[in-house]
């Protein structure tokens, strides 16, 4: 850490924004602040492909699948694009990964930030706008090919219920009821959701509607990475109560997995919805 | 023309140590204290809203007495270094030892330059390891001192009493609910007798190891508080203090050095403090100023009537002005 005093910027009162404190004190730090050449940047960098949100009963559960892909090649096989951004909210992401991993570290920080500065935590709406803010400032690279997507979701204490938020590169914030998913696998995961989904779901059957859905995304989009039951790779789940998150242990979201890919053994296309 | 007035070096320190020790004599001590799993902080604060222990980092937490907006200011900027630096690294090359070096640095610079007040602070940092030795908690003064403490530390207004009291009864390596006993009891130890703090005027944070998440800072509540204290004695609130009405507080002028005034304009009648991180005297003592000189003008007393107001009646009116009737 710096051996010297600490600079007068530091000590002036004002913002209780992480961001705009590294605007002002640091912007090369800032993601947003890069100088991109111009030109269609988006096969530069891995992107993460689909993330799934539902809520139930008692809260509200978010999963990702595992790949990043490269054009035709799959970057890797084990990324993680869901993440904690504070004890009672989850983001996950799509899109250009090393901006993604970047803006949701920007964002946890910012959530963490000012909650020490000013003794109390935003409320869940409040934390969906700065998510806002930081995905509209990322415009320009958006432009260029490096998208980020992100789905925010969370136990909102003061409601009492679980939310979802989902975005647009612009910025844009729009509150999803009941179930949601962005990525290029989203839409077949919305649909399989759509069929699956009820509202008395307690945790163990969201999570289970969730990996449904991720598989069957999988099965339909080459970018999205299905359960990799050779090297025991499984989504990244995680649970959020009013007792605040918890990223699901491996061995437990195996547990489910592995249910559902014996019942698929039977029948590949998933569980068969009711016609009427 | 008036001469400019020459002071010593050595005076003017003096001075501004002066002026900060009163300041931070009239607060309310916090006490540290070291337990199996962490670092506990106690301090007597009937503000709910203003605290003096804070989360800085997650294992790095900030305890000060003195001035409220100082000390916030620099756990502020505190809060912004450790976070900028978890950010443009990792969360793991954020340190207490880096933050209290510039803690240090900053209250030496504003104490040493002349252009600004000094800042009426002390201040722990503390971060916990992930076994008890490797706890550190440093305390820093006013001036930019650093001190490495063990076991026990107290800092504010009475901080001796407070410590002796500790430095009998701390037992190394307790519990939990044992070191926050005995840090209320020394909180509460007086000169003459010892009062029992009321649970809602305790204000009582931890760093704990045993946390599962990775933040490991929690505050101690009136309830849980209540819980692991109970069945003490009558609870006796204290008298109020200055430092909870520090934003009425204005100026007041005084012609004598109250030790409980930082606001008065004299300096130096009082003895010279010991030193504030080893408890030693001073090197040297300056010499007690002698009477006051007869050629300088006397303090200015607010509480002096104004020469404009007419005499006190049995007085003889002064001798009227040539040509006046």
């Amino acid at each position: 850490m710096s051996e010297s005093r600490l600079p007068l910027s530091f000590m002036t009162p004002g913002t209780s924004s992480f961001a705009d404190f590294l605007g002002v004190q640091a912007p090369d730090l800032l993601p947003s602040r890069r100088a991109v050449p111009t030109g269609d940047a988006g096969d530069l960098a891995p992107h993460g492909t689909t993330i799934v949100a539902a809520t139930f009963a008692g809260g509200v559960v978010m999963a990702g699948d595992r790949r990043a892909t490269m054009g035709n090649i799959i970057a890797q096989r084990d990324i993680q694009k869901v993440f904690p951004a504070d004890e009672f909210s989850v983001v996950g992401i799509a899109g250009t990964a090393g901006l993604a991993v970047e803006m949701v570290r920007l964002f946890q920080t910012e959530l963490e930030h000012y909650e020490k500065i000013e003794g109390s935590t935003l409320s869940m709406d409040g934390k969906a706008n700065r998510l806002a803010a930081l995905i509209r400032a990322n415009l320009g690279l958006a432009m260029q090919g490096l998208a980020v997507v992100p789905l925010f979701a969370g136990f909102d204490t003061a409601a009492d219920q679980g939310r979802i938020f989902s975005y647009d590169v612009t910025g844009g914030r729009y509150e999803e009821t009941a179930f949601h998913s962005v990525g290029s696998g989203s839409l077949f995961a919305r649909g399989s959701l759509k069929k699956l989904y009820r509202d008395d779901f307690d945790a163990e059957q969201a999570v289970t509607a969730v990996i449904q859905a991720l598989y069957d995304a999988a099965d339909d989009d080459s970018a999205t990475g299905g359960p990799d039951i050779t090297r025991r790779i499984f989504p990244v789940v995680h649970v959020i109560t009013p007792d605040g998150g918890r990223r699901m242990p491996d061995e437990e979201v195996a547990v489910i997995a592995d249910r559902m890919l014996a019942s698929r053994m039977q029948r590949p296309d998933g569980p068969a919805a009711p016609l009427t | 023309m008036s001469m400019p007035f020459y002071v010593s070096p050595e005076q003017m320190m003096k001075d501004r140590a002066d002026f900060a020790r009163k300041g931070i004599a009239r607060g309310r001590s916090v006490v540290a204290v070291q337990y199996a799993d962490g670092i506990l902080f106690v301090s007597e604060n009937p503000s709910q809203a203003l605290h003096k222990v804070s989360e800085i980092y997650d294992r790095i937490a900030f305890a000060a007495v003195g001035r409220y907006n100082e000390f916030e200011n620099l756990r502020i900027a505190g809060v912004r270094l450790a976070d900028m630096r978890g950010y443009a690294y990792d969360r793991r090359d954020v340190t207490g030892r880096g933050l209290a070096n510039a803690y240090a640095q900053t209250l030496g610079t504003i104490f040493s330059s002349g252009g600004e007040k000094p800042y009426e602070v002390e201040i722990f940092v503390a971060e916990i390891g992930d076994v008890a030795d490797d706890d550190q908690l440093y305390r820093l003064t006013y001036d930019g001192q650093v001190a490495d403490e063990h076991g026990f530390a107290v800092m504010g207004g009475a901080a001796d009493v407070v410590a002796g009291h500790l430095k009998e009864h701390y037992v190394a390596g307790s519990t939990l609910e044992d070191a926050l006993r005995v840090a209320v009891a020394a909180l509460g130890h007086g000169e003459t007798e010892d009062r029992v703090i009321p649970a809602s005027d305790l204000e009582v944070a931890a760093l704990d190891r045993t946390r599962s998440q990775p933040r490991k800072f929690l505050r101690l509540r009136a309830t849980r508080l209540t819980e692991i204290l109970g069945g003490r004695a009558t609870e006796q609130p204290d008298d109020a203090a200055p430092e909870d009405a520090l934003a009425g507080a204005a100026p007041h002028q005084s012609g004598s050095d109250d030790p409980k005034d930082p606001t008065d304009q004299v300096s130096g009648a009082t003895p010279p403090l010991e030193d504030p991180v080893t408890g030693e005297p001073p090197v040297a003592p300056p010499a007690h100023p002698g009477p006051p000189n007869p050629s300088d003008p006397p303090p200015v007393d607010p509480s002096d009537p104004p020469s404009g107001e007419p005499p006190a009646p049995g007085t003889p009116p002064p001798p009227a002005e040539p040509g006046q009737v």
